[in-house]
């Protein structure tokens, strides 16, 4: 008799089988660890096949779509399915929309964070610390409220069907969560840097744009990646400001789509894939400010 | 994407929170994780304003002088964008709100003091989209919050393989525009043909017309939400790796077990985490428009039953052209986030922990 089955003579039923788990402790965790493993990935591919179902749909012939059961493989794709989404839908229309005022709004969200950012974070004067907390009021300020005299003001610009009330906000400081953004990342950066360029007789703006903007990369890299997934996704303002077809940006048309030919899944399943690839690119390459930005680089391990 | 991208930003600001206190800050800060920035901020500028002795503005230093008007260069766009599309919008609503304004017939607008909200009060549409709005919330934050915490929990063992590769796929779907979104999951859940009632036709169960019931079109709304759960796994994933180590080797020397380590350690820990997440939920149920509009083409049907309060706001303002009622409407939602919100943070004295501030 070993020394461990003589101790579990004197143990009672529970106990034994606490000891039995004790001692197979490393089996038991393993085995948990695969089911976790399995577990998981069978989770994640029910995450993912909505998306998978969706792009292989955009190529099936549309008895095929909801045929039973379920067609992985279309037989004969249909490349055509997205030549018809161009004709029936001024896609390419669409695209360029989405991608003016894409690219108007993130530069301006960028370029005037950093500048409201740096003033936050590194500059002494009355009022800034009010002025901040006005800041972080807003982040928490429902949009809504500013919907409708925001919409009599473009109105009476003139602006209604124009890309300006999509990107001008931007430009003049509209998005707070970014603002804050910058304004922590510079506050983080050392001061000295700013004092040897002030003694070498660089003034304010040469300090920001040689000194801080350069090495402001990583938190611009974050703000343009997520102000870009924010705009391109944005609804209930372009549905809002432009009103005629050949301004809508991709959302709205889409779901024009959807509206007009809803019968017709196939066409709108190669429309929505096509809206969809630029984020999937964004996300590929990016991938490093989104996930490792958000979970672990703060953390440091 | 669903949980929009409040929740998004949520995740960076806790990691910018973190990266601020870790590079400056003794070690223990660390884990007062994200609402620092709209307590303490607010509070410690009201602080320090009044320690810091007013000097004269006459004895100013040109260099000082100097300072101040490149910074207000610097601040300038965001002064001018706050006042434009934000302070001036904010007091123009409640003005509008005391009106008839039509923007067909701006000319004709007249001053009817608050026959606006004596009619948001007898209007039953109101009524109704509030308790679309509050059921919607009370089903939606427990789910999608149990679900991002498991997740989470799940993501961060140690000895999972391929532990970047899950937290990435996972995130995946926030990447997917909400209107495509919205698309895939109206074929997924379509009655007859969508493969979720396929599949559950294979275990017998008869799936229920997602989409157009008024029962099951909210568990359908939290299940379509479920796929933007990217955002919250990782910022509960960031609160939980911040908590030490050391916590959990004492509490094991102690003899706590792993569902006493996960109450008396884990939650207190990331319960700043948690807490801001749940003002972000709250106020993203009132802010709640997108996935319900493309859904059901913005009829709030089956009868009423996605009529939000934003759709609501939205049908007045922008189909009915009603924009004194539409504004009536938006000041009654400030109210009523503003009280969420207050209650949230007075409540949060209570369970929200600060680590090295000891519990307030």
């Amino acid at each position: 008799m070993t020394t461990k089955e003589r101790e579990s003579n004197f143990l009672s039923g529970t106990s034994k089988f606490r000891l039995w788990m004790y001692q197979h402790s490393k089996t038991l965790r393993q085995i948990g660890l695969v089911v976790l493993q399995i577990a998981l990935t069978v989770f994640m591919f029910t995450f993912l096949i909505p998306t998978l179902w969706m792009v292989v749909s955009s190529l099936k012939a549309s008895t095929e779509i909801f045929s039973h059961p379920i067609v992985w493989i279309p037989k004969d794709p249909q490349w055509r399915n997205y030549v018809r989404a161009f004709q029936e839908l001024p896609l390419e229309r669409f695209a360029w929309n989405s991608f003016v005022v894409v690219v108007g709004a993130v530069v301006g969200t960028v370029i005037s964070s950093a500048l409201v950012g740096f003033s936050f974070a590194r500059l002494r004067w009355p009022g800034r610390d009010f002025l901040f907390s006005l800041v972080v009021a807003t982040l928490l300020l429902p949009g809504v409220v500013l919907l409708i005299p925001r919409f009599v003001i473009f109105r009476n610009l003139d602006w209604i069907n124009t890309y300006l009330p999509l990107i001008v906000p931007f430009w003049l400081g509209g998005s707070p969560f970014y603002i804050f953004l910058m304004r922590q990342f510079i506050r983080g950066l050392p001061k000295e840097l700013d004092d040897a360029a002030l003694i070498d007789g660089a003034n304010r703006f040469q300090i920001f744009a040689r000194i801080i903007l350069p090495l402001c990369k990583p938190v611009i890299a974050t703000v343009t990646v997520f102000s870009l997934l924010e705009h391109y996704n944005a609804f209930l303002e372009p549905l809002i400001y432009l009103n005629s077809m050949d301004m809508w940006t991709l959302p709205i048309g889409i779901r024009g789509l959807n509206d007009a030919y809803a019968a017709n899944w196939e066409l709108v399943f190669a429309a929505s894939t096509v809206m969809m690839i630029p984020m999937v690119l964004l996300f590929i390459f990016a991938q490093r400010y989104f996930v490792r930005g958000i979970a672990t680089t703060g953390l440091k391990g | 994407m669903f949980p929009n991208t409040a929740l998004t930003l949520s995740g960076l600001i806790l990691q910018f929170e973190l990266d601020d206190v870790d590079s400056t800050n003794a070690y223990g800060e660390c884990y007062r994780a994200v609402p620092v920035f709209l307590e303490s901020e607010v509070v410690m500028a009201a602080a320090n304003r009044e320690a810091k002795p007013q000097r004269k503005r006459a004895n100013l230093s040109p260099l000082t002088r100097r300072r101040e008007r490149w910074a207000y260069f610097f601040i300038s766009p965001w002064i001018i964008g706050f006042l434009a599309f934000t302070l001036i919008p904010i007091l123009a609503t409640l003005a509008f709100s005391f009106t008839d304004y039509n923007p067909v017939v701006p000319e004709e607008t007249t001053f009817i003091g608050l026959r606006n909200y004596g009619t948001l009060l007898t209007d039953s549409k109101v009524g109704t989209s509030l308790m679309v709005t509050v059921r919607y919330a009370i089903l939606a934050i427990p789910v999608t919050f149990a679900f991002g915490l498991g997740l989470a929990l799940l993501v961060n063992n140690k000895h999972l393989l391929g532990k970047s590769g899950f937290r990435t796929l996972f995130y995946m779907p926030s990447m997917i525009p909400v209107v495509a979104g919205a698309l895939i999951w109206a074929g997924v859940m379509n009655t007859q043909t969508g493969w979720v009632n396929l599949g559950l036709g294979l275990v017998g169960i008869k799936g229920p017309d997602w989409l157009n019931s008024t029962r099951w079109i909210y568990p359908a709304l939290v299940l379509i939400g479920l796929w933007g759960i990217g955002n919250l796994m990782l910022t509960l994933l960031a609160g939980l790796q911040g908590v030490p180590n050391e916590l959990y080797e004492a509490a094991e020397i102690d003899g706590a077990n792993q569902a006493q380590q996960f109450w008396y350690i884990t939650m207190p820990m990331i319960s700043p985490v948690i807490f801001y997440n749940l003002t972000l939920m709250l106020i993203g149920a009132f802010k709640y428009f997108d996935l319900a509009y493309v859904l059901k083409n913005g009829t709030g049907g089956p009868v009423d039953a996605t009529l939000f309060y934003n759709l609501n706001l939205f049908k007045n303002a922008f189909n009915y052209n009603l924009m004194g009622y539409g504004s009536a409407l938006a000041w009654v939602l400030l109210v009523i986030v503003l009280v969420l919100t207050i209650l949230l943070f007075s409540s949060s004295n209570r369970w929200v922990y600060y680590a090295g501030e000891g519990k307030k």
